[in-house]
Formats: structure tokens, C-alpha cells, sequence
């Protein structure tokens, strides 16, 4: 897999270099680089314990590097942290809001610590809030708080914005709105930085990709740049195939037939008709069920669990 | 005015900061049930009720709060803004004042409609005991607040308020404790800011100076240990 860095060629909103985060004997993230620019969309991504959480909470001045360099803005997330938190927006995974507290009460709240805030009253339309915008934060539904989360991230107008799982539960219309947001903030020239375990919406949303596992960087770059390297048929069946028969049925090496995840499987290569062909015949001949299948570039899923070896997304 | 708000808000916290009081200060004033050492009741009554108010506001209520807070990640959120944590602090301690004073606006005319004659003399020296109390149950209340679990610290915060409660003198006199325990009481903030207080606007004798240093002790030490302890999630 080839492993550019990821933000090359504009101006650096976020560097990060050589990061190393531990949590007393434990490596947490290790000697980890990326750069992302202005008006660029980064995607974090990994398994629990990957390392994205730490990485996300160094850039934001909650911990402290052990060793390794990271500027935001071109500032030290803990000693320049005054400066900095006015310049950036951190959508946190849950929670932050007072159970009784309204969207339009806390956004109005959140607003007055800014020079410059976002009107409140047209960033909850704009979030789809404005219906809700009097109903206390304890009854809103899972994705009204998240899109009240990102709306108080919003409100400062963040030049870089820290998102975790800003689409978790959230239904298909508020979807929309927030990949209209952050569509626009990176239009605006806004650095954008998703941590999430749903793949398909960083493929919509994402122009560079950072993959951790146990801490380190597997691969990054972009969605189409990771896709350069994962031709092949992706297809996914029962969960115990046997993949040295099925690499002969298909005049392949054992080597490229791989299992990604449970029941999810990739065959390294050329997606010919034949070996299309020979591959359903493999299964017609054993009475087997083919379920989704894919040639050519594998989707971000199918790249994301070969490089962490089936490990479940989830963010950490 | 944001934390001041979310502080009225709070059901439990009226109770405490005024129900409790209030309650307490009518009832044993009028049913003498309690050896407070006095003729009338409510002269050793209203600065002891003054005194436990004092203490639910400082310790009880913001310990609970700001438990709250920790545990919905809203001081984490707030950590990222602007606003920052001298700001969050600053703004906590000015609900504690402003509740406060109002307890004091609605308790004091309620003692003097029971027939209380407050020593006016000592009112200075009452604020400054106040201050100095609120200090130091403050910061105590922030080392549990920032060290436990939301809902256990809502039963230690609870549980702390009663035990100092029944060893402050603020009901009944100290000199009704055993010994041992009289001693043991005088170390705490609850019995120095009681003493202090009874003696500044009840007797209107000068405060003692054990009082004095406990509670200067106190208000150092309880911050500090609040400082290195607190934990923001």
C-alpha cells in the first residue's frame, strides 16, 4: 500500500510529526505523521485502540505528547491553548450539553464566547434543529443531540473542526445536512477532521485518509489513491470458507485470496470475466450463497478491514 | 448568569438551599425540642441555620453540579471554547455569592419575624467568616466533585453534609458532644464556621481564634488539593 502523506501541497492547517502518546507502559500512538491543510477533510480511522482518540485529544491541548511535535494553526495546543481554542470547533462523540438546556439556550450560551459567532438562530435551521430548538437536550432524539453537538462546534466559526461520529444516529435528512456543513466549511477553508466508524460517509466526504492500527499508520492518502492498490473481487459468504481450495478453483495464488472479515473476502488481482465466472461457479457447484460482490477497486470498507486485519471500526 | 440559572433550575438544590433551612429553623424555633443552651431558641438557632445554609450552597449544591457537569462532558465541551476554566470557575463562584446572599435575604428576615436580634456589630466579621467558609467548603467540594462518579459523588457530597452537620454545632451546641468528639469537631470547617458565626452576630463577642485558623486552613488547603486532584472528565 502506498503511503503518501496526506495534506502535501497547501497550507497546513494541522502537522503532526513523529507523535508518540503513551499512557504509562502502554504506546497508545506511535511515531505517528500527517499533515492536514486548509480546506481539506481528514479522516481518522482505526479500531478501538488504534489511537485516534489520543491523536484527536493531543491536537485539542487535552494530552500531552511524550514525544513528537503537533501544531495546529501553527500553535502548541497547550501552551499557545488561549489563542487556539477561539480557532478551532471540537464536536465531542456524546454528551456536553446540560440535560435541561435547549439547542437555541445553548447555542445562544456558547455563542457569547466568541467574537465573531455564527448567528444562533440560523445555524439550528441550518442544522435542522429549528423545530426542536426549545425542547430540552435530554429529549432530543440520538441524532438531534449529535447535530446539536456539531452545531455548538459550529458556532464559533472554527477555522479547524474536530468531528467524532458527527453522523452516529443520525437519520437520513440530518445526514444530509451535515454533509452539507461540512461541505461548505471546507468550501469556506476550513480544516475538517472526522474520526467515525461509518466508511461509506467518509468516502462521500473525505479528500485524504488516515488508517491507525495499534497505533500507527497502515496507510493514508486519498479515498481514490488508497483504491489504486485494492483491485480485485470483494465478495462476501459464509464465514468458513476454505480459502486454498477456492484460490485453486480460481487459478489463484493462496496468497491473494485473503479473508478481511467475518464472512467478507478478497481476491488480490485482475477482476476478469473469467475469473468471475469461475469464482460462481465454485459456488454454484457447492450449493453456497455469493452474497455482495464487487469487482475492480475495493470500497474503503473492503481496503479498511484488509489493512487492519478484519478488526471491527469502531473509534477509540 | 448561565450557571446561576442552571443552579435555580435545580429542584434538589432549592430544597437544599432554602426548603432545608427555612424548614428547620421555623420548626425548632417554635417546638423546642433541640438543647440549644439559650432562653429564646432562635438566637442560637438563626446564625447555626446561616452557618448550615452556607455550607449546602458551598459544598453540597456546586459538588453536585459540577459532578454533573464532569459526568455529561459538559466541562470538557467548555474546556474547548473560549471561555476557558478561570472563566468557568469565576462564573461558579459568583452563583455560590449570589445564592448565598439570597439565602440570607429570605433566612435573616425569617429569624428576625421569629424573634431574633441579631449583634449587628459582627456583621462585617460575619462576612468574612462566610467568605472564608465558602472558600474552603468550596474547594472541598471540588475534590469529590473531581475525583468520583457523578452519582456517587451526589451520595458523598449528601453523606458529608450530614456528618458535618451533626458535629458543627449549628443545631445544638458543640459542648454537647463527647470530648473526644468536640476536639475531633473543632478541626473541621463546619464547627469553626458555626462557633464563628454565633459568637460575630448571636453573642456579638469576637470569634475565637481557633476558629480563625481552622477555617484559614481549610481555605488554603481544600482548593489546593482540589487543584491537584480535579480531573475535567
Amino acid at each position: 500500500m502506498s503511503s503518501p502523506v496526506p495534506g502535501d501541497g497547501g497550507a497546513a492547517a494541522i502537522e503532526c510529526r513523529d507523535l508518540v502518546v503513551r499512557y504509562g507502559d502502554v504506546v497508545g500512538v506511535d511515531r505517528l505523521s500527517f499533515t492536514a491543510r486548509a480546506g481539506q477533510v481528514l479522516a481518522l480511522l482505526g479500531p478501538n485502540g488504534a489511537g485516534k482518540t489520543s491523536t484527536v485529544e493531543t491536537l485539542e491541548g487535552y494530552r500531552v505528547p511524550a514525544s513528537g511535535s503537533v501544531r495546529v494553526l501553527g500553535l502548541d495546543p497547550r501552551h499557545d491553548r488561549t489563542a487556539l481554542v477561539a480557532r478551532i470547533g471540537v464536536m465531542l462523540q456524546r454528551g456536553g450539553v446540560y440535560p435541561t438546556m435547549a439547542p437555541r439556550q445553548a447555542v445562544e450560551l456558547f455563542a457569547k464566547y466568541y467574537d465573531d459567532p455564527e448567528e444562533p438562530g440560523a445555524l439550528l435551521e441550518v442544522m435542522g434543529l429549528g423545530a426542536v430548538s426549545r425542547t430540552p437536550w435530554r429529549r432530543l432524539s440520538g441524532g438531534e443531540q449529535q447535530r446539536l453537538s456539531m452545531a455548538l462546534a459550529l458556532v464559533g466559526r472554527p477555522e479547524v473542526l474536530f468531528l467524532d461520529e458527527p453522523t452516529a444516529g443520525v437519520d437520513p435528512e440530518g445526514r444530509l445536512a451535515v454533509r452539507r456543513v461540512i461541505a461548505e466549511r471546507r468550501q469556506a477553508g476550513a480544516c475538517v477532521v472526522l474520526t467515525t466508524h461509518e466508511l461509506p460517509e467518509v468516502e462521500r466526504l473525505a479528500d485524504d485518509v488516515v488508517i491507525l492500527s495499534a497505533g500507527r499508520v497502515v496507510a493514508s492518502g486519498s479515498v481514490d489513491e488508497l483504491g489504486r492498490d485494492s483491485e480485485g473481487i470483494h465478495f462476501s459468504a459464509h464465514d468458513d470458507l476454505d480459502l486454498t481450495d477456492l484460490a485453486a478453483a480460481l487459478g489463484a495464488s493462496v496468497q491473494s485470496v485473503r479473508r478481511t472479515g467475518p464472512g467478507r473476502y478478497t481476491v488480490a488481482g485482475e477482476a476478469s470475466a473469467a475469473r468471475l465466472a469461475a469464482l460462481a461457479s465454485y459456488f454454484d457447484a457447492r450449493g453456497l450463497a455469493l452474497g455482495e460482490l464487487r469487482a475492480g477497486r475495493g470500497s474503503l470498507e473492503d481496503i479498511y478491514l484488509t489493512l487492519t486485519a478484519g478488526e471491527p471500526v469502531a473509534p477509540s | 448568569m448561565a450557571e446561576l440559572d442552571m443552579t435555580l433550575r435545580r429542584g434538589e438544590s432549592l430544597l437544599l438551599t432554602l426548603g432545608i433551612p427555612v424548614v428547620l429553623l421555623v420548626f425548632f424555633s417554635e417546638v423546642h425540642l433541640l438543647p440549644t443552651g439559650t432562653a429564646q431558641p432562635i438566637t442560637f438557632l438563626a446564625p447555626g441555620v446561616l452557618a448550615l445554609a452556607v455550607m449546602g450552597t458551598a459544598l453540597v449544591n456546586l459538588s453536585i453540579a459540577t459532578g454533573f457537569e464532569r459526568g455529561y462532558g459538559v466541562l470538557k465541551r467548555l474546556g474547548t471554547t473560549p471561555l476557558g476554566r478561570p472563566a468557568l470557575l469565576a462564573a461558579k463562584i459568583a452563583a455560590v455569592v449570589v445564592v448565598e446572599l439570597l439565602q440570607a435575604a429570605v433566612l435573616v428576615p425569617v429569624a428576625l419575624g421569629l424573634g431574633w436580634r441579631p449583634s449587628a456589630g459582627g456583621a462585617g466579621v460575619a462576612v468574612a467568616v462566610v467568605v472564608l467558609a465558602s472558600i474552603g467548603f468550596g474547594g472541598l467540594g471540588l475534590v469529590l466533585a473531581g475525583s468520583l462518579r457523578a452519582e456517587v459523588n451526589l451520595a458523598a457530597a449528601n453523606g458529608l453534609w450530614l456528618l458535618l452537620l451533626l458535629v458543627s454545632g449549628m443545631l445544638a451546641p458543640l459542648s454537647k458532644l463527647p470530648g473526644w468528639l468536640q476536639e475531633l469537631a473543632k478541626l473541621l470547617p463546619a464547627a469553626a464556621l458555626a462557633d464563628a458565626l454565633h459568637r460575630a452576630v448571636g453573642l456579638g463577642t469576637s470569634v475565637a481564634g481557633w476558629s480563625w485558623v481552622v477555617l484559614v486552613v481549610w481555605a488554603v488547603a481544600a482548593p489546593v488539593v482540589a487543584a491537584l486532584t480535579f480531573r475535567w472528565e
